[in-house]
């Protein structure tokens, strides 16, 4: 049970207090509801290369890094395809260095040239580092593209290709930071050795004064149902031939979120998983194989993916693969399987909440999901999943017209 | 109104008192340590055991990995599968790793479920039987990892580095290969099982929420028998034989649109007096986020996603190495920039200011770093094996706090001069 308390500031600013007398530390973690789904088709890659340039100094601070080095506190930020996010750990003692930072660059950006300049160069290093300069480093770009007809998780965080990065101008970033990065679109946990009181005295004193902004109406059509299975066939420099099987799944809220979750488990999940156990070390076809999802806050994809034992051909992989999924389809899963997988994501719950980080991470993105409490209500979810359910799950999800298949071939 | 130009007072890193929490110790009955940091905050538990099983005690390339991976896989009573369902089934984390000195393995699961669990621990440790299916699986496996991984630039970078600095036969420098893989034999593992995985030869670490009877039921499982017998392991000499050339270029993939850019120096390990200091000064090179490379490298000229300075932990020596990706054709450029800045610290003071601020960046950092059990846990484990106690830590804080910017320019004179450096660049 995690405890906390919560409270909106009269500018729209949702604050959540997670006390913990336990630690010497302190984290802050403010969540933008903003993320690469929310990137113009054209200006993809910007939700994250934004990200990048909140750390270029804002309007009274030149240097965000330094002074927050100088009380000791470390931070760091990720954006996805939902949101982005932005945490700080520090000394207890020194928590309104973090308050300054955050709510200065909240306030308003420096904005300046050489940040822009800089950071998209930096962009497009970390773009050649993670997908293109890695063997199948370009298959989730493929994917996204294959299996989307419209949603914009057709395109990657990182972005769709390197030009849109390198063609950002100073007046994109302007006009993104004012209608995004205001506190009515944002959510800020404060975790740790700090009083409910104290957080309230100085998010009062910090960001009490910040303007609103509008709360962003978010419209972005449903992906259309997928009445045809999609194929690609792709040959590039690897050594192993690989295979990727995609199925549109629930989002994050959707009904049927929860069993899927623990489908991909039962395939996926462990060195006893199915896929493993029969895949690997019985047939011996694939070297590795794993079955995951990103939990997305719009409809996702649940993935397949395996590297081929060498000498193996691609169709009796994928036979494979699919007599796998045939029985998810056609037999109930037994009730120690079920069982086995509740277990496995109970026990994950429970170390993810160890770090006082995840805390008040997790208690940012509950929030951003509906409310905070949620987080304190998430086993029960899974517990309440019964085979059945799972089963007729799998029926639509595992669809052949619902899939959408790489076939990577070592060239 | 509040003036936001003005930074908020803070605690100085000097004024934090940093205490190591002493951890209990309790002997099994046949004389295995336990040691222990207990906190009942969560329902989760750590336990670790702990053999001086490392590459440095094997006779041929991967047998100490393999050995360790392999123990996991097949016991006199139960398959490879029912060991995993077993782990699985309890939503448990059975690690296993093994690095030059020691081979560990890791428990991570939730208290209520340990008395389930500790009985196939047992089977694991003590009666592994290496199934011939279960080696050929991982030498296959192993094979086609190490093919792809053969592609990227900083893996091949990390090999080659490493066996600059050390020697290809030696333990530090030794890497994988097909060769290795293919030679593996069960029989050679089972003997290297038996005379490393012994009674007298294991520690025990154990941290968070332990049920009421924890060490009745280690006692039980792993403190009854003196199991696989008492043997003595000695540590042989080995010496490193470091490459003669400096500079070396490597091209790996024709297409490839950056360059792993190594520039590594022979480094005294840790029980030598500069070591402590060489950790500051290893911070203000590249350690954190605003260090000399990466605002310069990153932040200045954009040339890398990420440029880091490390210092290698390892026990006979160790070595600082610089590392970074950076684009193709920017590397040499990169390796310029890397020297500028070594030559930067030998030449000019690190302004106050800057000093100020790592000290008190690396004592926040330990600070968040000693934040629960688990991590309590870890700092002792690494000062019991290297043979050290609290006042290496401690001696290491007061390093932090009270080095001077003097020192530290001699430090860098003596250790950072380009010349000493190896460089390497894979693309």
């Amino acid at each position: 049970m995690i405890h906390f308390n919560k409270f909106t500031l009269a500018n729209g600013l949702r604050v959540i207090v997670h006390e913990d007398h336990t630690t010497p530390m302190a984290v802050v973690n403010v969540m933008y509801d903003v993320g690469a789904r929310d990137e113009d088709p054209t200006k993809t890659g910007f939700a994250h290369l934004f990200e990048h340039l909140m750390f270029g100094g804002s309007i009274n601070i030149p240097e965000y890094d330094e002074p927050l080095q100088m009380a000791g506190g470390e931070n760091n930020a990720y954006t996805t395809s939902d949101l982005t996010n932005y945490y700080i750990q520090l000394p207890a003692e020194n928590i309104e260095t973090a308050f300054w930072l955050e709510s200065d660059r909240m306030l308003s950006l420096a904005f300046s040239d050489k940040s822009l300049d800089v950071q998209r160069k930096v962009v497009s290093e970390e773009f050649k580092e993670h997908y293109i300069n890695k063997p199948y480093g370009d298959v989730w770009h493929k994917m996204r593209d294959l299996a989307y007809s419209s949603h914009p998780y057709k395109w990657m965080t990182i972005g769709k290709e390197l030009s849109h990065i390198e063609n950002a101008k100073l007046q994109d970033v302007k006009d993104f930071f004012f209608k995004y990065y205001r506190p009515s679109n944002a959510i800020l946990v404060v975790g740790g050795h700090v009083t409910t009181a104290q957080v309230k005295a100085l998010a009062e004193k910090w960001f009490g004064d910040i303007p609103a902004g509008e709360r962003i109406q978010r419209n972005i059509a449903p992906e259309p149902l997928q009445t045809a299975a999609h194929k690609l066939e792709v040959k590039a420099n690897v050594p192993l031939d690989a295979l990727y099987k995609c199925y549109h799944m629930p989002g994050r809220t959707g009904k049927g979120y929860y069993a899927t979750d623990l489908i991909s488990d039962i395939l996926g999940g462990g060195a006893s998983s199915r896929l493993n156990q029969v895949l690997v070390k019985e047939k011996k076809l694939f070297s590795n194989i794993d079955c995951y999802h990103f939990g997305t806050l719009d409809a996702g994809l649940l993935t397949i993916e395996g590297k081929l034992v060498k000498g193996v051909k691609m169709k009796d992989a994928e036979k494979a693969v699919q007599e796998e999924i045939d029985k998810v389809q056609q037999t109930i899963i037994p009730e120690r399987e079920l069982q086995k997988v509740k277990n496995r994501v109970e026990s994950m719950l429970a170390f993810e909440d160890m770090g006082l980080l995840n805390r008040a991470n997790n208690l940012a993105f509950y929030e951003l999901i509906g409310d905070a409490s949620l987080m304190n209500n998430e086993f029960s979810h899974y517990e309440a999943v019964t085979a059945t359910e799972m089963h007729e799950e799998a029926q639509h999800l595992f669809d052949e017209k619902n899939s959408n298949t790489i076939y990577y071939y070592a060239g | 109104m509040i003036n936001r130009k003005i930074a908020p007072e803070i605690k100085d890193a000097t004024a934090f008192d940093i205490k190591l929490r002493p951890y209990e110790k309790v002997t099994l009955d046949n004389g295995i340590p336990v040691h222990i940091i207990k906190s009942d905050e969560q329902d989760t538990l750590q336990l670790e055991l702990v053999f001086p099983g490392g590459s440095w005690y094997e006779s041929e390339n991967l047998v100490a990995s393999a050995t360790n991976f392999l123990m996991k896989n097949g016991s006199g009573k139960l398959s490879a599968l029912q060991i995993n369902e077993n782990i699985d089934y309890f939503g448990a984390y059975l690690n296993r790793t093994s690095h030059h000195e020691y081979a560990t393995y890791t428990l991570h699961c939730l208290t209520k479920h340990f008395a389930d669990l500790v009985p196939v621990l047992q089977e694991v440790l003590l009666d592994p039987v290496f199934p011939e299916e279960e080696l050929a699986i991982f030498r296959q496996n192993m094979k086609q990892r190490l093919a792809v991984n053969l592609q990227k630039c900083d893996f091949v970078a990390n090999r080659h580095i490493d066996r600059y600095l050390f020697g290809e036969f030696h333990p530090y420098g030794r890497v994988s290969s097909m060769e290795a893989y293919d030679a593996l034999q069960s029989a050679t593992m089972q003997a290297f099982y038996k005379q490393h995985y012994t009674y007298n030869n294991c520690k025990i670490f154990v941290a968070g929420h332990l049920p009421a009877n924890m060490i009745e039921m280690l006692n039980e499982y792993f403190g009854k028998t003196k199991w696989n017998g008492e043997a003595s392991i000695v540590r042989p000499e080995i010496s490193i034989m470091p490459a003669e050339e400096k500079k070396f270029r490597i091209f790996n993939d024709e297409n490839g649109v950056q360059g792993a850019v190594r520039v590594a120096r022979p480094f005294p390990n840790r029980y030598h007096p500069d070591f402590p200091k060489m950790l500051v000064l290893n911070t203000i090179l590249g350690g954190y986020f605003g260090s000399r490379l990466m605002s310069n490298i990153r932040e200045e000229k954009g040339y890398t996603y990420g440029i880091h300075s490390q210092l290698y932990n390892f026990r006979q020596s160790s070595a600082i190495n610089i590392q970074t990706e950076a684009g193709r054709d920017v590397c040499e450029a990169t390796i310029e920039e890397i020297y500028k800045e070594l030559r930067t610290l030998q030449k000019e003071i690190v302004p106050e200011e800057e000093l100020h601020l790592v000290r008190n960046f690396m004592i926040g950092s330990i600070l968040g770093d000693l934040d629960g059990a688990f991590e309590v846990i870890q700092r002792w484990k690494n000062l019991i094996l290297n043979g050290l106690d609290e006042n290496y830590f401690y001696n290491n804080i007061n390093t932090i706090k009270t080095i001077t910017a003097e020192e530290l320019q001699e430090l860098a004179q003596e250790y950072l001069s380009p010349e000493d450096f190896y460089e390497l660049v894979v693309i």
